[in-house]
């Protein structure tokens, strides 16, 4: 269900890429530059060209495999396990390609994966065989192996005369002559984690939840805790060219973290995650092929970025934006509810002899200045609840003229429902709860908004539909909210 | 009872220690099956520690244990393991019923889903805990007691024969607390043995049929009548036994890999 919701705020962030990028002057007639720009979109979407067609599988296959394999780091608490794990690859990467003198594909994955190993088992020694715990274990691993890292590159890019492989491309990724050999790691690693998930998803669905349980069932905990960690490796490895080391963990992180926002089962999350990534791998790989200069690794990760917000902040029942729009319509609807309690106390003090009443009489009643208290009338008006007659007085009278109050027959229906409200729980309080009858007011004032119809037949029945409130003032009954304001009021 | 099956838990000689220091003593303990019993002894008393080395996840520095006449490691999943609630990540992503179904992982083998009958057994077992109506509820929003039901009843989906039960009445309101004696009840009558940590001695008696006094040693084992008297808990919970546990630990440090250097 909330699927197709996401779809759309993606293609809205879609679009907004496109407006922001191609189309910034769209009054103005088109320069040769965005003439070019928009030749360059319709290049991309129409999947023409092979090479780029490779580029865009690229990433869309990287971004699915960082997502789904986010989903298992994010939930089971290791977001910085990956971010480790992606710079400990970096030294490999170099020796590798000073062993082979080339850029060959295999001999760095297979240099990246043994690095990456190397530092996952420096952590677990660390933190099993010394006091240092996990977090700092990792910390020292990060940052010690990416130093290492760019030292070897740098010292095997001055010893090559400076300039064959562009290894730093490993750094900050990028797409420029990405081939389809480039490809072939990549579907490994997602046929490895798709083949995985889809037949483990049980057992690593246990063991991530409770592994002691998961252990008790004789499940291989340790065995399935390493298989992730190998796949991480590989899913890192492989999606190193594109994205980089650095960025990697920002598209295995930030998909997963969002669809954690959404969904509370694991399935979901997973499915979820997957698709955000390749979104946001698509739409990062199109931003960068518009705007040349801009790297693609970045581009992707400031993409899936705005995914989390947007989602974070819109998204219907749990973003920040919806909740805050909830809160003020449901203050706006209390204070409606209390001018027209307000309202009714007036019209109680004048004991019903009046169909309308001053709005000063109101502000007093209400303790509010004269510009809220006509504020709050306007929203009466506006809902229906009152009608509003200034009144000229007496003729002969130089009394300045007053503005009349009326409610009208739904106004006075729900005033008299909330006065009602609050006096049946007032007597609920005080005679079912044992409340003192001075205590009761404060807590009714809140109660009256949320209690619901059936709550108060309930009340109604516990308490034989009584008449008069603890302080003595009559409860409105179903009959005075259908008859209307008629003299029987003023003697109960 | 028949002499010839073997015990569903047989405890023999187990001596296990943390970093050195031992935790249980040279522990023999043996139920026989169907019975209903409460471990009961002082904090740090290695109630827990117990059920652990039991469950493998500790290793114990002496001894065995044995699981319906064979290892331990071979016999846990014969056992259905509740574990005390603080080791769980709540925010993870699962709802009731999928920590329900966990139990049936057991039961179902590896590479395959969980058919139709797993679930309508696991939907049974969550309302034989009144939770059916909390089945889609993430995990994390259960109150405490109510969590609790949960991995119960996960445990009755293992359908285990052995049962073993960290604190399960820790932190919950009396009526989960009647609602788990009446399933250990139940769990007994249906020939299953339950073994269970337990610190309150006011009910011990009341809900177990045997009872195991534990500090560092088994003070006492057997019947509730017989081992719940004034002598045998001022024992349990008088104080540890202090120059045992001295001189066990250097006869611990006696077996670390550094001392055998020097011998």
């Amino acid at each position: 269900m909330s699927l197709p919701r996401i779809n759309f705020s993606l293609l809205g962030l879609l679009s907004f890429g496109l407006i922001s990028s191609s189309m910034l002057h769209a009054n103005q007639p088109l320069t040769a530059n965005e003439e070019a720009v928009l030749g360059k979109a319709l290049v991309f979407l129409s999947f023409q060209d092979p090479s780029l067609r490779v580029m865009v599988l690229g990433v869309l296959l990287m971004g699915l495999n960082c997502g789904l394999m986010g989903g298992y780091i994010v939930t089971r608490r290791l977001s910085m396990f990956g971010d480790t794990l992606s710079h400990a690859v970096l030294p490999g990467i170099a020796v590798g390609y000073s062993l082979t003198q080339s850029k060959n594909n295999w001999a760095l994955m297979l240099g990246a994966t043994f690095s990456g190993f190397a530092g996952v088992w420096f952590i677990s020694f660390l933190s099993r065989h010394t006091k240092i715990k996990t977090d700092s274990a990792m910390a020292i691993v990060l940052s010690g192996f990416y130093a290492l890292g760019i030292c070897l590159i740098a010292y095997l890019q001055k010893s090559d005369g400076g300039g064959v492989a562009n290894l730093e491309n490993y750094l900050f990724g990028s797409i420029v002559g990405f081939s389809q050999g480039d490809l072939l790691p990549i579907v490994c690693s997602l046929i490895l984690v798709l083949g995985t998930f889809v037949l483990f998803s049980k057992e690593l669905l246990a063991t991530g939840f409770d592994p002691s349980f998961a252990r008790s069932i004789g499940l291989p905990v340790g065995l399935l805790e390493f298989s992730l960690s190998a796949l991480l490796t590989f899913c890192i490895v492989s999606s190193l060219q594109i994205i980089g080391v650095v960025l990697v963990s920002a598209l295995l992180i930030i998909p997963a973290a969002t669809a954690a926002l959404i969904t509370i089962r694991m399935d979901k999350l997973l499915l979820l995650s997957g698709v955000l990534g390749a979104v946001s791998g698509f739409t990062g790989c199109f931003i960068s092929f518009l705007k040349n200069g801009l790297p693609v690794g970045p581009v992707i990760t400031l993409c899936s970025a705005s995914i989390f917000l947007t989602i974070l902040w819109l998204h219907p029942s749990q973003g920040r934006v919806c909740l805050w729009a909830r809160s003020f319509k449901r203050n706006q609807k209390i204070r409606l509810e209390n001018t027209l309690k307000a309202c009714y106390q007036v019209l109680e003090e004048l004991s019903f002899l009046e169909e309308s009443f001053p709005q000063s009489l109101l502000g007093k009643r209400r303790g509010k200045s004269s510009g809220e208290i006509e504020r709050e009338i306007d929203a009466l008006v506006r809902h229906g609840y009152a009608t509003r007659v200034l009144s000229v007085g007496q003729k002969q009278s130089d009394l300045p003229p007053e503005t009349m109050i009326t409610l009208t027959p739904s106004g006075w229906e729900l005033a008299c429902k909330m006065i009602r409200n609050h006096r049946l729980w007032e007597l609920y309080l005080t005679q079912e709860a044992s409340y003192a009858a001075d205590h009761v007011h404060d807590d009714a004032e809140k109660i009256e908004h949320i209690i619901g119809e059936k709550t108060i037949r309930q009340l109604e029945r516990i308490l034989s539909n009584p008449r008069l409130d603890p302080h003595g003032k009559l409860i409105p009954s179903q009959l005075d909210i259908e008859s209307g304001w008629t003299r029987e009021h003023s003697s109960p | 009872m028949n002499s010839k099956l073997p015990l569903p838990l047989e405890i023999h000689d187990l001596t296990v220690a943390y970093q050195k220091k031992p935790v249980l003593y040279g522990i023999d303990l043996e139920i026989q099956e169907g019975s209903l019993v409460g471990i009961l002894g002082p904090n740090g008393a290695g109630k827990s520690t117990l059920i652990k080395a039991v469950m493998g996840m500790i290793r114990p520095d002496d001894g065995f244990i044995k699981i319906f006449g064979e290892t331990n490691r071979k016999g846990i999943t014969r056992v259905g393991y509740v574990p005390q609630r603080e080791n769980i990540d709540w925010d993870f992503p699962v709802t009731a019923m999928d920590v329900v179904l966990m139990g049936r992982i057991g039961h179902t083998g590896w590479f395959k889903r969980f058919s139709k009958r797993d679930r309508i057994f696991a939907a049974e077992c969550l309302d034989q805990m009144n939770m059916l109506p909390y089945a889609d509820r993430q995990i994390g929003n259960l109150s405490g007691g109510q969590q609790q039901r949960i991995f119960l009843a996960r445990a009755l989906a293992q359908q285990s024969d052995l049962y073993l039960m960290d604190e399960p009445f820790a932190g919950v309101d009396a009526v989960t607390e009647q609602t788990i004696v009446d399933l250990l009840k139940q769990l007994r009558n249906q020939g299953k043995t339950i073994v269970v940590v337990h610190h309150d001695l006011s009910t011990a008696t009341d809900y177990f049929d045997f009872l195991a006094l534990l500090n560092f040693r088994l003070i006492a084992y057997g019947s509730s009548g017989a081992v719940f008297n004034h002598d045998l808990l001022q024992k349990t919970y008088g104080g540890k036994l202090t120059v045992l546990s001295e001189i066990g630990e250097k006869k611990m440090n006696l077996n670390s890999p550094e001392s055998r250097l020097f011998k």
